[in-house]
């Protein structure tokens, strides 16, 4: 019975306007009504509401002005008999919630509130940017939204497993019978965080609208969707949320009863409804373990809108049908779970069985095509000791040689799969690795060595995710893992020869050596007029794709997102402008794009999609520019966090002056040498410029400017604009004897 | 009482019948008994009586073909009778939509005591489509331009009017190559009256054709119109709870009974008998209060947009006044019978006119002018109230039967019930019909008539359509008479819809059968079923729907144009007793067989309701299949 539904709904949202009504008078009385209000480090206000209303809330008066419209939502109760319809109403006081919880969480934050314990809060925007991208690109399958508990804490830390298999991120809020999942999972010693795809946001329920604010900003950031003000507000939300419908593969899992709940037979509180009535909206369907009522009728959602007394074991399936979610799930045949959820999971010291590389030990990785008859499909060698003959704690040499086979296989192909055994050993549960070639760092937990995961295993799980993802171009593979020290040298030594020459091959190539780019429209699912031009001197933005890779990715797919790009014709040589280039723009951006200038960032510039890894900006007064990495949150000199600028920037529109590129361009001879180079450079966090030392040092040697390194400005040098120029101009920073930038 | 029994399946109408025996005052029904055998000649559709050689009447049995004294075939005849009978429906339905937009023109001249703007959403959403400027201009301002090209719809000479094209696309395509789209609701009326005078058009499918386009000038024109500016001046309706049956009329208040079409007159009528004034007058005279109620079309006006108790349909009018409790009955256009000023007599009700165009001898009149409504009303109100002492306490009997009804479902508000104010859509409503939910659409309209058990039609065909899932929208008599059997409470999806049509209701919150306005509002009808198409999934044209239409119960020319423009619409429509058409087999065979494989619709006559709501089940099955559409989820 679905009125029972839109009853507690109505109730529930009601319930929340008033609170959020008190708490914020109260507020008011207390601070005043210029108090400000804000998340922490977000550039979108208060995500749910910008979205609803298009009001930018910095104020308690904004507030007021915001729940002025959640109360002119609030639809009357649902009758008894002869009801009025109730399904447009539910969906409208889900809104209303919506709005009165998100008011509700960010008072919190006008008290002091910072989140404790395992609760982490607010996500902010540099933690969206890393992780809602895998939402939208499909990297994440989609998230969970788990509300209240689970009968007993092994059921948690199975569902949570299970969903992490998934590549499913989980949200977990409320509780249900004073329990909430996420303390179920911290009583098991789970480790959760945005890089186990486990995230407790809080115990209230009116935590839930974390994860939606969250959605929300996943349509602004990556869906190019820009708010309008409140005049259009009610077009603009309607775009968020079926980008939502569409895109993002969430759903709510309604776990536990709540005994005793307004003293009749409704078995979850009226809270709980008005919430999964906000996520209807959005499309996110509610599925539960317990026997509510259902709604199995479709429309707003794309299959069902509540499901429930679904068993817990099975739970999880039946989400993935009811929200329409394509899982892709390779059978690793490994003991242990295996999925993107356990990408990011670190293995510490003290859970660590055995290691390989890292500072103790050498490591590394190198996978080579060969002729079809050397290579024994799916045969996994191990030429030393495997792990269960050392010590608890031991650290070992390892070489693993991955050998490939395929008659549509070439050398370009190489580097891309080997790059991608980072991911494919991450996702692996209790397997830690980091870094690539000759600098890999592998660690087993003692957790999944007790399950029986040995050495064999990673070979297991290289030739399964090969041949799953590139079967097109491999037939056979077979992995040989050396533990032996004496007999990883010669391995070694090879390998480091074909590391240098791909380099070489790479960094010779100038854009005047091809006659051909490639584009990446990879990000248009949700950037549509996004295009990026890859040459062998500007990788992508992302900072993943190389020309080379990207030449490797259109011979692996055709018809995938990477397609070539002829020149033709040069119309600009310094601005790096060329016919056949924009002719491509032209099309592929829909008729948004006229022209493209490679190499500058004032004169119609490349745009960008969202997920670049830096944003480079102009500073006019210092005649410079300032470069900024995705993972630094402070504040620039520009007057903007990272998180601000990037919503300038994003969304395939041209920003003259403002861009995003990935790290490697900066060291390129083409870093916008139409505007003078990487002598324009003057700023920069202070994690940027140890990460690029390396590279940057032997690019100002080349210019021959190796001072230049101590004139860039971080943030320990200046984070205004005034420091910055009496930074600059004490160093003698070339920048400002240089002709101006505008 | 046994034969009160056979005139009525709802037992209040039963109840009044059984006194009007009693005080031996004749009804419709009674007029009808006396009136039989009917004409044979007339019923057929063969009489001819447009020129002074005649009257001619064809022969139906005549072995050798016979022609009217000017040559005239049975075909001809018969076509031109038809489509009179739309051009007379047209111009009912058209002429309220004009008055409507003069209420309109008056509101932005600032010219009336009454009406303003209630729905600017859609007063810009029609401005929109007529391009009249909006940005930095008043309401007002807007409204005077929008009057203008809204009475150049009726005058229009050439070219195609602007509502037609708001069909699905495919179908505006069909119309054209037809050459039925249309030109101006004046123009294809007077052509019609033209086109069937004595000595021209003898084609009979070049008149019916042009019977098509006169009715398309009505519902897809003057009807359309009358509703869109109604909804402006008005307000829109939206979901709304009320009373239904005479047992609504009340023993101790004023009882003012609003009978006939046009809201300009109900609705500032709402108004006057709120007004303090007039309800301190009532209590002076000793009533509790004034209460309103509506009676046929003009009830749906108010009832749709203020809950206003509706005390019956068509058939009930008489019945209304037999109870004794009617203070006074205002009454303005259309449906109105003549019978009612005799009836009126016998109690100390007072009956008023109020429309020019509706005089009846020895009534008051009371003419309406939009300039001053609120003031005519008012003088009508305190009519009433000083009326009420002259009631004959032991005389009054009041039925103390009525049901509670939902009413207030319109094509827009379609969008909110289901989506909300964010997520407006169509889309569970499609989704329904997709999956196998909901077998299809059913539109069942139109009036009463003497000749069918009074509600017995509307009421057995609505309950064996939602029955077999099919979801039920209704306007005008047949709207009441359902609501008048509780059909109309959202309870009625568990007590008489099929699974899954049952389901459908209790997600959304809503009854198994939409009342949707009065009978110009079959137009949101049109208008529904084009943003089913809209939304996609279910076919490029109306004719693709799986929907059927009924007027189970018709007896005015209105219900002959509504039906027309139905089937030209591409909609397969069942009649409860069939068109005056039969004289011609070939005229016949052309409206309900030929004309499917041309616009898409056709008539079917069918007087059993159940047969007949069976034959729209299997046409609607016919389309599901043609759509390739799962079948039906619980068999």
């Amino acid at each position: 019975m679905s009125r029972i539904i839109a009853s507690a709904a109505i109730r529930g949202a009601h319930k929340y306007v008033k609170d959020a009504e008190e708490k914020l008078n109260e507020l008011i009385k207390e601070k005043g009504e210029k108090q400000e209000v804000a998340f922490p480090n977000t550039a979108y206000h208060l995500p749910a509401i910008l979205a609803l209303t298009g009001i930018e809330v910095e104020t308690l008066s904004d507030t007021k002005k915001a729940l002025e419209q959640a109360k002119l939502l609030l639809p009357p109760l649902v009758r008894e008999k002869l009801w009025l319809p109730y399904l447009g109403n539910t969906l409208d006081a889900g809104i209303a919630t919506l709005i009165a919880t998100e008011i509700i969480e960010a008072l919190k934050y006008v008290e002091g509130y910072k989140p404790e314990g395992i609760w982490l809060g607010f996500t902010d925007d540099s933690t969206l940017r890393m992780q809602g991208i895998k939402l939208v690109d499909g990297r994440m399958s989609g998230f969970a939204a788990c509300v209240g508990a689970l009968p007993t804490n092994e059921q948690a830390v199975k569902l949570a497993r299970s969903l992490q298999q998934k590549n499913i991120l989980v949200f977990m809020v409320s509780s249900s019978g004073g329990k909430s999942m996420a303390e179920q999972l911290a009583e098991e010693g789970i480790e959760m965080n945005w890089d186990t795809f486990l995230v407790p946001y809080g115990k209230d329920t009116s935590a839930a609208i974390l994860a939606l604010n969250f959605a929300v900003r996943a349509a602004l950031t990556f869906g190019g969707i820009k708010p309008e003000g409140p005049e259009n507000a009610m077009e603009v939300a309607r775009k968020i949320l079926l980008y939502n419908k569409d895109r993002v593969h969430a759903f709510v899992l309604a776990l536990g009863a709540d005994p005793g709940v307004n003293g009749s037979g409704q078995l979850i509180t009226d809270e709980k409804y008005a919430a999964a009535a906000g996520a209807i909206n959005f499309g996110f369907p509610t599925l539960s373990d317990i026997d509510i009522p259902q709604i199995l009728p479709t429309g707003i959602c794309t299959y069902e809108h509540v499901v429930s007394n679904i068993p817990l074991d099975k739970i999880v399936g039946k989400a993935i049908e009811v929200r329409g979610l394509e899982i892709k799930i390779t059978e690793v045949p490994i003991p242990v779970p295996y999925g993107a959820g356990f990408e990011g999971e670190r293995v510490r010291k003290e859970q660590m069985q055995v290691e390989f590389g890292g500072k103790s030990s050498t490591a590394f990785e190198i996978l080579r095509g060969r002729p079809m008859d050397e290579v024994e499909d799916g045969k996994v060698e191990i030429i030393g000791r495997d792990i269960d003959s050392v010590e608890v704690g031991t650290a070992m040499n390892l070489a693993i040689l991955v050998d490939v086979a395929g008659r549509n296989f070439s050398e370009d192909f190489e580097s891309v799969l080997e790059r991608r055994i980072h991911e494919f050993l991450s996702c692996a549960n209790g397997v830690f690795h980091m870094g690539q070639r000759a600098i890999a760092w592998i660690r087993i937990s003692k957790e999944v060595y007790q399950k029986g995961f040995r050495l064999k295993h990673i070979g297991n799980i290289l030739v399964a995710k090969i041949h799953d993802e590139y079967s097109k171009i491999v037939d056979k593979v077979q992995v040989t893992l050396i533990t032996d020290s004496e007999k990883t040298k010669a391995p070694l030594e090879e390998a480091r020869k074909i590391y240098y020459e791909r380099d070489e091959r790479l960094g010779g190539m100038t854009d005047e050596d091809v006659d051909t780019f490639y584009s990446c429209i990879l990000c248009q699912s949700y950037a549509p007029d996004h295009v990026c031009i890859v040459t062998p001197e500007r990788l992508g933005l992302c900072g993943a794709y190389t020309w080379l890779d990207c030449k490797a990715s259109y011979q692996l797919n055709p018809h995938g997102p990477n397609e070539p790009v002829k020149k033709n014709k040069c119309l600009d040589p310094v601005n790096g402008q060329w016919e056949g280039v924009n002719e491509y723009l032209k099309v592929k951006s829909h008729g948004n794009l006229e022209r493209f200038n490679a190499y500058s960032m004032l004169e119609d510039p490349m745009t960008s999609c969202g997920c670049f890894e830096c944003i480079v900006a102009i500073l006019p007064e210092a005649n410079g520019v300032m470069i900024i990495n995705r993972e630094f949150t402070g504040m620039t000199p520009i007057g903007m966090a990272f998180s601000t600028m990037a919503g300038q920037v994003g969304g395939g529109v041209q920003t003259p002056g403002i861009i995003g590129i990935g790290k490697v361009y900066i060291t390129s001879k083409k870093f916008i040498s139409a505007d003078g180079g990487i002598k324009r450079v003057i700023w920069m966090p202070e994690e940027l410029k140890k990460e690029i030392e390396e590279r940057l040092c032997k690019r100002l040697e080349e210019i021959k400017e190796p001072d230049l390194m101590e004139k860039i400005a971080t943030e320990n040098d200046a984070v205004t604009s005034e420091e910055l120029l009496a930074f600059l101009e004490e160093k003698k920073h070339p920048a400002l004897s240089m002709p101006p930038m505008i | 009482m046994d034969k009160t029994k056979e005139r009525s399946i709802d037992k209040t109408t039963q109840d009044m019948l059984q006194r009007a025996k009693e005080m031996n005052i004749p009804t419709a029904w009674d007029r009808l008994e006396s009136m039989l055998p009917q004409c044979g000649f007339g019923q057929l559709g063969i009489c001819c009586r447009n020129c002074e050689m005649g009257p001619c009447k064809i022969n139906p049995f005549s072995v050798k073909e016979q022609t009217g004294i000017c040559g005239a075939s049975a075909d001809t005849i018969v076509a031109r009778n038809f489509i009179r009978m739309i051009a007379g429906g047209a111009a009912a339905h058209s002429d309220h939509g004009r008055d409507i937009i003069h209420a309109f023109m008056l509101a932005a001249q600032g010219k009336t005591d009454a009406y303003g703007i209630k729905d600017e959403v859609k007063l810009k959403v029609l401005a929109r489509e007529y391009k009249v400027k909006i940005d930095g201009r008043e309401n007002n301002e807007i409204a005077a331009e929008l009057a203008d090209k809204f009475f150049l719809e009726f005058g229009r000479q050439y070219g195609e009017m602007n509502p037609p094209r708001r069909a699905p696309e495919k179908r505006v395509k069909l119309w054209r190559k037809l050459g039925i789209i249309p030109r101006g609701v004046d123009r294809e009326i007077v052509e019609t009256m033209h086109r069937t005078v004595m000595g021209v058009d003898n084609d009979y499918k070049n008149i019916l054709m042009h019977g098509f386009r006169t009715a398309l000038a009505d519902g897809w024109g003057g009807s359309m119109i009358a509703t869109d500016l109604s909804d402006v001046l008005f307000k829109s309706p939206e979901p709304i709870t009320a009373k239904s049956n005479l047992g609504v009329l009340s023993r101790d208040e004023v009882n003012v009974v609003v009978h006939g079409h046009e809201p300009t007159l109900s609705d500032v009528v709402v108004d006057a008998v709120r007004s303090p004034e007039m309800i301190a007058l009532a209590k002076k005279k000793g009533a509790k209060g004034i209460n309103l109620v509506g009676m046929c079309c003009t009830s749906s006006e108010i009832l749709m947009r203020h809950g206003i108790p509706v005390a019956g349909n068509f058939l009930q009018q008489e019945l209304a006044i037999l109870t004794g409790a009617v203070d006074l009955m205002m009454v303005d256009v259309q449906c109105i019978m003549p019978a009612l000023s005799g009836v009126a007599s016998a109690f100390h009700t007072k009956l008023v006119t109020t429309s020019p165009k509706n005089k009846a001898p020895g009534v008051t009149h009371v003419e309406f002018k939009a300039e001053k409504a609120y003031e005519i009303a008012k003088e009508i109100v305190k009519m009433a109230i000083e009326n009420f002492p002259n009631r004959n306490g032991n005389g009054i009997h009041i039925p103390d039967k009525s049901e509670d009804l939902v009413a207030g479902f319109t094509a827009e508000n379609i969008y909110n019930f289901l989506g909300g104010a964010y997520r407006a859509t169509y889309r569970p409503l499609n989704d329904a019909i997709i999956q196998g939910r909901i077998r299809g659409l059913a539109g069942v309209v139109g009036c009463n008539n003497p000749k069918i058990k009074h509600n017995y039609g509307h009421i057995e065909m609505a309950k064996e359509l939602i029955k077999n899932d099919v979801l039920v929208v209704v306007t005008g008599c047949s709207a009441i008479a359902d609501s008048e059997a509780g059909l109309l409470q959202p309870e009625a999806a568990v007590k008489y819809a099929g699974k899954g049509l049952r389901e459908i209701c209790e997600a959304v919150g809503i009854p198994p059968i939409l009342h949707v306005g009065s009978c110009v509002d079959n137009s949101r009808i049109l208008i529904a079923l084009t943003n089913v198409i809209r939304e996609g999934g279910l076919g490029e044209d109306i004719s693709d729907l799986p929907v059927a239409g009924a007027a189970p119960e018709w007896m005015s020319e209105k219900a002959v144009s509504i039906a027309s423009y139905f089937i030209a619409s591409g909609v397969l429509t069942v009649l409860g007793s069939p068109f005056q058409i039969l004289g011609s087999k070939k005229v016949t065979n052309f409206l309900c067989n030929e004309a499917e494989d041309i616009v898409g619709g056709k008539f079917v006559f069918e007087g059993d309701p159940v047969k007949a709501a069976h034959i729209m089940i299997d046409h609607i099955d016919k389309k599901r299949k043609a759509l390739k559409l799962k079948p039906m989820m619980y068999r």
